[in-house]
């Protein structure tokens, strides 16, 4: 090994930053565990909430999105779920998809289809909740 | 192979005995990718709820079907397990459970858990 002083390609600013090759450090992963943090309790709630609507009719489900905190949790649940699936199906297409054009193609893919998803839950719940 | 004697191998899942916690992992993962997909689901289910009484009839109809029932029964334990897996992967991160002992009891802990939440969610339902 030669010492780091004048021998070394890498800049000081890049090796103060210790990323590499890949240029990411663990955001990804970090943003992976937040989200999931997040939906635990999101997640709990809004199944059990659900399974007692089951067999409601229209009037009953709407009344029960139309509350402030129902529609403040939904659009929550939304946007963390779309971001934390996002998150998922990054590694799984990274894993198991070898041809790098098709990987990139993959992964723009899902981010942009997740973002429509996305908008439409949450213009749907805002639809319900502020149309009266 | 003839150098195969005692070097360490790469980690092709065909020279590994299956393990009960290899089985946990793959299932975590194969349910997450099934949970994105019942993405779809549920964003049907907000725009037909968003659309109107006639509309959301006919999403309640179909979900009513035994095939529906199915798919959402699948769904709720998917999501009970990916959550309990989750958790368990937030434990690991903590550097909790990392024994043999600790990976095979919190792997149990939360395929019980799984199944009973989703026992419970289902009799809520039935209940309700």
């Amino acid at each position: 090994m030669s010492s780091k002083q004048g021998t070394s390609l890498v800049t000081d600013l890049a090796r103060a930053r210790g990323l590499g090759a890949s240029h990411t450090g663990t955001e990804h992963w970090w943003e992976q565990r937040l989200t999931s943090i997040a939906l635990v309790p999101l997640t709990l709630w809004f199944i059990f909430s659900i399974a007692s609507l089951a067999g409601a009719d229209y009037a009953t489900v709407k009344a029960w999105l139309q509350q402030p905190l129902s529609a403040t949790l939904a659009i929550i649940l939304v946007a963390v779920t779309f971001h934390h699936a996002v998150a998922g199906m990054e590694v799984i297409f990274e894993d198991y998809i070898h041809t790098k054009c098709a990987k990139l193609t993959a992964i723009i893919a899902i981010k942009f289809v997740a973002v429509l998803g996305a908008v439409i839950c949450i213009l749907s719940v805002l639809k319900l909740a502020l149309g009266g | 192979m003839s150098n195969s004697s005692s070097r360490p191998l790469s980690p092709f899942l065909s020279v590994y005995k299956l393990e009960p916690s290899m089985i946990m992992s793959g299932l975590h993962r194969i349910t997450g990718f099934a949970l994105t997909i019942g993405l779809v689901l549920l964003t049907w289910w907000l725009v037909a709820a968003a659309a109107g009484p006639d509309y959301f009839a006919v999403i309640q109809g179909l979900l009513g079907t035994w095939i529906g029932k199915l798919a959402l029964f699948g769904w709720t334990f998917s999501i009970f397990y990916h959550l309990g897996t989750g958790l368990r992967h937030l434990a690991f991160d903590t550097g909790r459970c990392l024994t043999k002992d600790g990976i095979v009891s919190s792997g149990w802990t939360v395929v019980v858990a799984a199944v009973g939440l989703t026992i419970v969610a289902w009799i809520i339902a039935f209940i309700a």
